[in-house]
């Protein structure tokens, strides 16, 4: 590492962190300034110190969204990794054994594919799809069938307290095979002979997963946890597509997202907007400090 | 790497027990062969019922594409009568899904591309260069990690807006660029570290500037790390909804193709060309379908690389 170095250096990181502090850090930066503003994107800002925050303890639709974020924390993460474990764990070890090597059930390979490609569609192209499936008359994918039989269609997003469970639905559905596929990869380094040990001690499958499976892949299912509730938290896409009215009806499927969206684009209410963010932001790393302190234990060396 | 021999079974590495009292051995004592076929026989059952949820919703929307709107309402399940090419004509053309469409081309090869050059480039010189701030640049990149999109959603737009970018392909693409530059910093620098050095210093010795190592030396040995980030990084642009919903808002003709498949789907129940709607859901998927299936070992290893790290 002689002849040049710094002109080097600076010469390929220059246009990485121009571009970066441009578009990123600057306007990271400036949100927690304009939140501590009133501004309406027309005259200059006017400073009202915490006036913004304390309008969002009054707000209605910010704790509404703030109480689904805490439905979507704990529903999503659990279904999500407990469907996932499950086909993950058949998959791998579910099958009989031969010469001592566990095997996955018939046609492993052929499920994994198939779970996993929700994966590569993206959110907002799904939220239209499953507009389709949930259409309230006989075009829909489920109420059609519903009322064939001569059933009542069920109003999957049209009904308050079933359109968010909908919508959870949707994310189960697209998240499940990527955990598959995870978890999958964590099974695999699990050591055939650890298996083995305890089937000779006469364990069960049951046994063997959560004596066996579950401890050794405790590092996987922290990351499985902190990346569902980073999705949790944003949701946006779903919530502005599928949803009735953008988070309705009536607010029964809003999330911080789409109350910070509608407050800066459509009433134009930066600084409020703006507020709206930061709270996101400290409920996102409150979250991610909450998850690793909770579920931080020995793992288990093999 | 063959575990039989390495490791001798070590029951000690088995976790301690947690006081649940029937144990390992209640069980244990059933018949094993039964209980592995009805273990078996119940997995596929559930195994087989998830794959009909994911795929039915998919191959419903593909056969919807070619009915027409009666159709689609009378008889939801069943074949359609015809193959009705139209509704994609009309999908493409007059509900401009292939503008869409070639708009996402565009800004996603571009940014990906962008990504790509300046991420490597970022990557590689805090990975193998000792120089004073070196650890405070690292930090400032993956700190970016930690933050939600929705907080810069604001001053984004009038950054965007103030370099007069706004509805334009370059601000979009230039935005993505900067908003994967964390992830793929973070996972490129961490892949260099592991490359050999040998290599490096010979070309140095036999005169081999910085800038031509690297793009002809370092760049061709970290392949397979370049193809995972730039995989991840292509379903993740391509996906983009937010960034371009409020950067390219005023510019219909630039939409990307989330935008606008969105769009159709809320003008859809006006015009009541439903079966155009389903045409453009199959344009938007059947090419994920195409690439995933050629492409699938190295897209569930792209996208899982983040994690497995």
């Amino acid at each position: 590492m002689r002849h040049g170095k710094y002109p080097f250096v600076i010469g390929f990181l220059f246009a990485p962190i121009a571009l970066y502090v441009t578009f990123v850090i600057w306007p990271y930066a400036q949100a927690f300034q304009i939140s501590m503003t009133n501004w309406r994107g027309l005259s200059a800002p006017q400073w009202v110190g915490f006036d913004n925050y304390r309008r969002l303890l009054d707000d209605g639709a910010f704790w509404k969204a703030v109480q689904h974020h805490g439905v979507l924390l704990l529903a999503l993460p659990l279904i999500t990794v407990a469907i996932a474990l499950f086909f993950a764990f058949l998959l791998n070890v579910g099958g009989k054994s031969s010469g001592g090597q566990r095997q996955g059930v018939w046609g492993a390979k052929f499920y994994r594919v198939v779970f996993f490609f929700p994966q590569v569609l993206a959110v907002a192209i799904i939220a239209v799809l499953f507009q389709m499936v949930y259409r309230p008359n006989e075009s829909g994918l489920i109420n059609g069938v519903l009322m064939k039989f001569g059933l009542e269609p069920i109003l999957f997003l049209v009904k308050p307290n079933l359109a968010l469970w909908s919508i959870i639905a949707v994310l189960v559905w697209q998240a499940v095979g990527f955990y598959v596929v995870l978890f999958s990869a964590g099974m695999a380094s699990i050591p055939g002979e650890i298996y083995e040990a305890a089937e000779m001690d006469g364990a069960t499958r049951v046994t063997l997963f959560f004596r066996v499976t579950l401890p050794l892949l405790w590092d996987t299912l922290q990351v499985a946890w902190v990346y569902l509730g980073i999705a949790a938290f944003d949701a946006f896409a779903i919530v502005a597509v599928l949803s009735v009215d953008g988070g309705g009806p009536d607010g029964a499927t809003t999330v911080l997202a789409m109350e910070i969206y509608r407050n800066a684009f459509v009433y134009s209410k930066y600084g409020y907007a703006s507020a709206m963010g930061v709270a996101l932001f400290f409920l996102t790393l409150t979250f991610a400090a909450l998850t690793l302190r909770l579920t931080k234990r020995e793992s288990v060396e093999y | 790497m063959n575990p039989q021999s390495t490791l001798p079974p070590t029951p000690a590495a088995l976790p301690p027990k947690t006081g649940d009292p029937s144990g390992p051995a209640g069980p244990g004592r059933k018949e094993p062969r039964s209980e592995v076929r009805l273990f078996a026989g119940l997995g596929h059952v559930a195994l087989a019922v998830w794959a009909v949820i994911v795929i039915v919703p998919i191959l419903w929307t593909f056969l919807a594409a070619f009915k027409n709107t009666s159709e689609i309402f009378s008889s939801p399940w069943t074949l359609p009568a015809e193959l009705r090419w139209e509704n994609f004509g009309r999908a493409w053309t007059k509900a401009n899904v292939g503008r869409y469409f070639l708009n996402s081309v565009i800004v996603v090869s571009c940014s990906t591309f962008l990504t790509m050059l300046l991420g490597s480039m970022a990557a590689y010189v805090l990975a193998r260069y000792k120089f004073w701030g070196n650890r405070a640049v690292y930090y400032l990149f993956v700190s970016g990690l930690a933050f939600p999109v929705f907080l810069a959603l604001v001053p984004l737009f009038f950054v965007v807006k103030n370099l007069g970018m706004l509805d334009t392909y370059q601000g979009v693409i230039l935005v993505y660029a900067a908003y994967s530059l964390p992830f793929t910093v973070f996972f490129l620098a961490a892949f260099f570290k592991t490359l050999p050095s040998s290599v490096a210093e010979a070309g140095m010795i036999d005169g081999c500037g910085h800038t031509r190592l690297f793009f002809q030396v370092m760049m061709p040995m970290a392949k397979p790390g370049l193809i995972s980030v730039a995989i991840f990084n292509i379903i993740g642009q391509w996906a983009q909804y937010q960034l371009p919903l409020v950067l390219l808002s005023n510019a219909k003709d630039k939409w990307v193709l989330t935008q606008g498949i969105a769009d159709i789907s809320v003008n859809a129940g006006y015009e009541a060309d439903w079966s155009g709607l389903f045409a453009a859901l199959t344009i938007a998927i059947l090419p994920m379908i195409i690439v995933y299936a050629v492409f699938q070992r190295q897209i569930q290893a792209g996208l899982t690389s983040g994690a497995v790290k």
